[in-house]
């Protein structure tokens, strides 16, 4: 069975078909690339699959089960968890509890346990601080873990997005343009990671990026949006030297 | 070299997990001492009576600026009707220790359980008004809590409650309350409850500021803190991690009126007649706690514990030197003004900037230096 | 006949909410701020009327005309020398500083004249109108306020659509940024906007008094609150939704002071506004402002 079963997903905003008819089957352990020029309604797809915005037609499955109309907490529960395209930082907030936050329906114990000092709350503490600088680590931010999210430059921010989309235990990651501000070094050492995570916690990661070297570089398969509307689908090599998708990226 | 190992040094062992923070330890050490301190003033007659009548008051203040600081400050929400939830623990506060004077013989057992159904009562008005914050944003929310306030303030103003063999009687009318020759009217509308018993004291006002400080510094310092704190920082980015919004939105209303409503029984308890007007549970009051809390810094417990505090004291110290007593609350208007455009003007925030970042160069040449 | 009198008195007096909350929402519109201390500048207006037609024997009109200048300078003043410095601020740090102005208002005010309530002599000097047959008997109060009211309003509304500055202050409210870059001098026009607000208070300040005629230094407060729930109700920052948020709180209040009780009166007004805000989020005529993600 597939992880990821979308079918005949869109939305309309006053009229306007943002995403009409997305289809899209992800197996598990797949590098998918979604790309598309600006306005093509990428992060609406996004923004669909998490719940930030309920669907007009169709819906979607994790793993067989429906999650069309729930909210986006309950969404993330069940295995879906996403980064930013405009990043979304706990920003007065230190890296390290940035990720504990992430952790938050993975290692629980009470209110009362917190307000109280109960031991719960000592050995839940201690656990959590251990796997949030096992997940900082590997993204290179142990060194930063108390500073604040907000003094972090705009590169291990992003990291620390993933970081804790990460921490919420996904079965499947959405990644909404990565590599936008990097430089070419810091995009290679980002392939390289989102390589090393889908591997290392058993994921399944669906990108969108305008950076081609990634998408290449990473994806097996690519859908290509235009104005809500799926225009190529499949090898990404293939799709790329498609003359209809290299027509809507540079636009003729 | 000498910068990189001192980042080294200072860098803490996140792996022990302690069950304070030194910060909210000063905080508690502040507060003991002060206590300590004004307390001996008083049992020894050092302290002027009129001064010795605003301890009671500065803990109940203190109390109310650090339970709106949970909503504000760490939560996020503006609210302007924090003096309605100390007015409902007040006024049910009161009502039982009035009822049970005669009951309940032993003072501080009525006096426990008058704080009990004060949070109680105070509590449930706070999920009341918690349901129409899940909808509402800003200073829509505010107006929202505005008008509760109001509201509670002025069915508390209109309602008579009394006591007869036959049970209670309660109506908006005093003539209509049909009570019986025995009866006693406990709530008077506009007159308010009297003759409540006087068991607030400095010492029961110090064990509930500490009571409240250890109970918001924990919450804060939890799992639950900071699912609360990510929801202000970002809601959009909490809900995407799995944060549930409405149980702790509901969760910090709740706790936050609890403490309001405590506050409202530590105030009541301290005079023998309890009134509500525009200036104790109106408006004007939550208005004044929302000052404690911004000129304290938003969630910044302490910095709450000590703007209550001098805020509170400034009017009646004021008061204290002769010519200036009719000007006082002139000068506490103008100081508030010029504290906001030094705190967050343009002008001085920039100033500020400027200054830190020479005085942040100077000290890494220094440290270059030495290198 | 008695509710239509009752109804008549609503109006009138929604018409001086509306006043008062069209200075709330033009503010809140360009400055995104909440200036309580709005709801001072009607009592500081009353006392110069009071102060120039009752102390100095002036002509009533002349009194209002006076506040009118006062009160527009004074509005001035304080956008410059307590809000401007605070453009770049928290709109918490905003309203914190506004309710300083409103303590400093009322401060000034108890300094000058006292704590004492005073007893304001109407501005205006039309008999009262009777109706059918004296079954309806209409106050020149009412008549004036109501007249006064529907005159400003198709002014203020013609000034905003129509001229100049008006559209100039319909770009601001909508982006400061974007406007100042076509050339619209965004401090003036903010400095503007707050002059006609004050304006407008001392207006509504002669009215309000004239209509309900005791004054002191708090006269202010309680209707500066109401009509703060008026802008809100109507959806803030909307200069239609003041006016008929204002209108509908007055008809409201003075109904259910008339039908149902006096002393809860205040209470069933703020309880239809949370049950207003609950069903519409942002008010009658508000936008709604969906956040991107």
């Amino acid at each position: 069975m597939a992880l990821l079963e979308v079918k005949n997903l869109g939305i309309t905003f006053g009229g306007l078909h943002a995403v009409d008819n997305f289809n899209l089957t992800l197996e598990k352990g797949a590098l998918y690339g979604l790309i598309g020029p600006n306005g093509a309604g990428k992060t609406t797809v996004f923004n669909l699959l998490t719940g930030v915005y309920a669907p007009t037609t169709g819906t979607f499955y994790l793993d067989g089960k429906e999650l069309k109309g729930k909210k986006p907490a309950e969404i993330n529960k069940a295995g879906i968890a996403r980064t930013f395209q405009n990043i979304r930082l706990f920003k007065n907030l230190s890296v390290l509890d940035n990720v504990k936050v992430g952790l938050h329906n993975q290692m629980k114990y009470s209110t009362i346990e917190g307000i109280f000092r109960l031991p719960g709350f000592f050995k839940t503490e201690k656990k959590m601080n251990e796997r949030a600088m096992d997940l900082l680590k590997v993204f290179d931010l142990d060194d930063s873990a108390d500073t604040l999210a907000s003094n972090l430059p705009y590169g291990k921010q992003r990291k620390l997005e993933i970081a804790r989309a990460i921490a919420t235990n996904p079965k499947l990651l959405l990644l909404d343009e990565p590599a936008a501000g990097m430089n070419p070094n810091e995009t290679k050492e980002l392939m390289e990671t989102i390589h090393f995570i889908r591997d290392h916690f058993d994921l399944t990661v669906l990108v969108i990026e305008h950076d081609m070297s990634l998408v290449s570089g990473i994806c097996e398969e690519i859908t290509v949006l235009n104005f809500g509307k799926e225009l190529a689908k499949g090898n990404t090599a293939d799709v790329l030297k498609n003359p209809e998708v290299v027509k809507a990226y540079l636009g003729e | 070299m000498a910068i990189k190992t001192h980042s080294k040094l200072e860098k803490k062992n996140t792996n022990t997990v302690k069950p304070f923070k030194g910060k909210d330890l000063i905080t508690y050490l502040i507060v003991v001492v002060f206590f300590t301190v004004f307390q001996v003033l008083a049992s020894t007659g050092t302290l002027k009576n009129s001064l010795k009548a605003l301890l009671v008051p500065i803990c109940v203040q203190v109390i109310l600026a650090v339970s709106l600081n949970l909503v504000v400050g760490f939560l996020g929400e503006l609210s302007l009707g924090h003096a309605g939830f100390m007015c409902v623990g007040a006024f049910t506060g009161t009502f039982f220790s009035v009822l049970m004077e005669d009951v309940i013989t032993v003072v501080w057992v009525r006096f426990a359980c008058a704080f009990v159904i004060g949070a109680i009562a105070a509590a449930i008005s706070g999920i009341l008004i918690g349901i129409p914050v899940l909808r509402l944003k800003g200073d829509y929310l505010a107006i929202v809590t505005l008008a509760f306030g109001e509201i509670i303030k002025t069915i508390v103003n209109a309602l008579y409650i009394g006591k007869d063999s036959n049970g209670f009687h309660m109506s908006l009318d005093s003539s209509k309350l049909g009570m019986g020759t025995d009866g006693q009217i406990i709530l008077n509308g506009p007159q308010g409850i009297s003759g409540t018993p006087k068991n607030s004291t400095f010492l029961i006002g110090f064990i509930l500021v500490m009571l409240v400080l250890i109970i918001v510094n924990n919450l804060m310092d939890s799992r639950t803190g900071r699912a609360i704190m990510s929801i202000r920082d970002n809601r959009i980015a909490a809900e995407s991690v799995g944060i549930d919004i409405t149980k702790y939105k509901l969760m910090v209303f709740t706790i936050s009126a609890a403490m309001a409503g405590i506050a409202g029984v530590l105030y009541s308890h301290n005079l023998s007649k309890l009134t509500a007007t525009t200036a104790n549970f109106g408006y004007t009051m939550s208005i004044t706690i929302l000052v404690y809390v911004v000129l304290g810094g938003m969630g910044n417990v302490r910095g709450s514990v000590i703007a209550a505090t001098i805020l509170y004291a400034l009017p009646e110290l004021l008061r204290g030197i002769g010519d200036l007593s009719s000007y006082r609350m002139l000068i506490y208007s103008i100081l508030l003004i010029l504290m906001m455009i030094f705190n967050n003007g343009t002008y001085f925030v920039s100033l500020r900037e400027e200054i830190a970042y020479k005085f942040k160069n100077k000290k890494t040449k220094t440290a270059g230096e030495a290198a | 006949m008695v509710f239509l009198s009752q109804l008549i008195s609503g109006i009138s007096l929604g018409g001086i909410y509306s006043l008062i909350a069209l200075g709330y929402t033009m503010v809140y519109g360009i400055a995104k701020m909440l200036n309580f201390a709005h709801g001072d500048v009607i009592m500081i207006g009353a006392f110069v009327i009071y102060t120039s037609v009752v102390s100095a024997g002036l002509n009533p009109v002349l009194g209002v005309l006076i506040a009118m200048v006062f009160c527009t300078v004074l509005g001035v003043l304080i956008e410059r020398l307590a809000y401007k410095p605070l453009r770049q601020a928290t709109s918490l740090a905003v309203l914190i500083t506004a309710i300083g102005v409103s303590y400093f208002l009322q401060n000034v005010a108890l300094l000058i004249f006292g704590s004492d309530t005073k007893q304001f002599s109407s501005v205006v000097s039309l008999e009262p109108v009777s109706l059918a047959g004296g079954e309806l008997v209409i106050s020149g109060e009412t008549i004036i306020t109501i007249a006064v009211s529907v005159v400003i309003m198709v002014a203020l509304y013609l000034f905003v659509n129509k001229t100049k500055p008006g559209k100039a202050m319909l770009a601001v409210s909508e982006d400061k940024g974007a406007a100042q870059l076509m050339g619209i001098n965004v401090n003036g026009t903010i400095a503007l906007t707050f002059a006609i607000g004050s304006a407008l208070a001392a207006v509504a300040g002669a009215l309000l008094c004239s209509s309900y005629p005791a004054l002191s230094p708090y006269t202010g407060a309680m209707p500066g609150i109401k009509a703060f729930v008026a802008a809100v109700f109507g959806g803030i920052g909307s200069i239609p939704g003041a006016m008929i948020g204002g209108i509908l709180l007055g008809i409201i209040e003075n109904l259910s002071k008339a039908y149902i009780s006096s002393q809860l009166s205040d209470a069933i007004v703020f309880a239809v506004l949370i049950f207003v805000l609950l069903i519409r989020p942002t008010g009658i005529m508000g936008k709604k402002i969906n956040e991107k993600v």
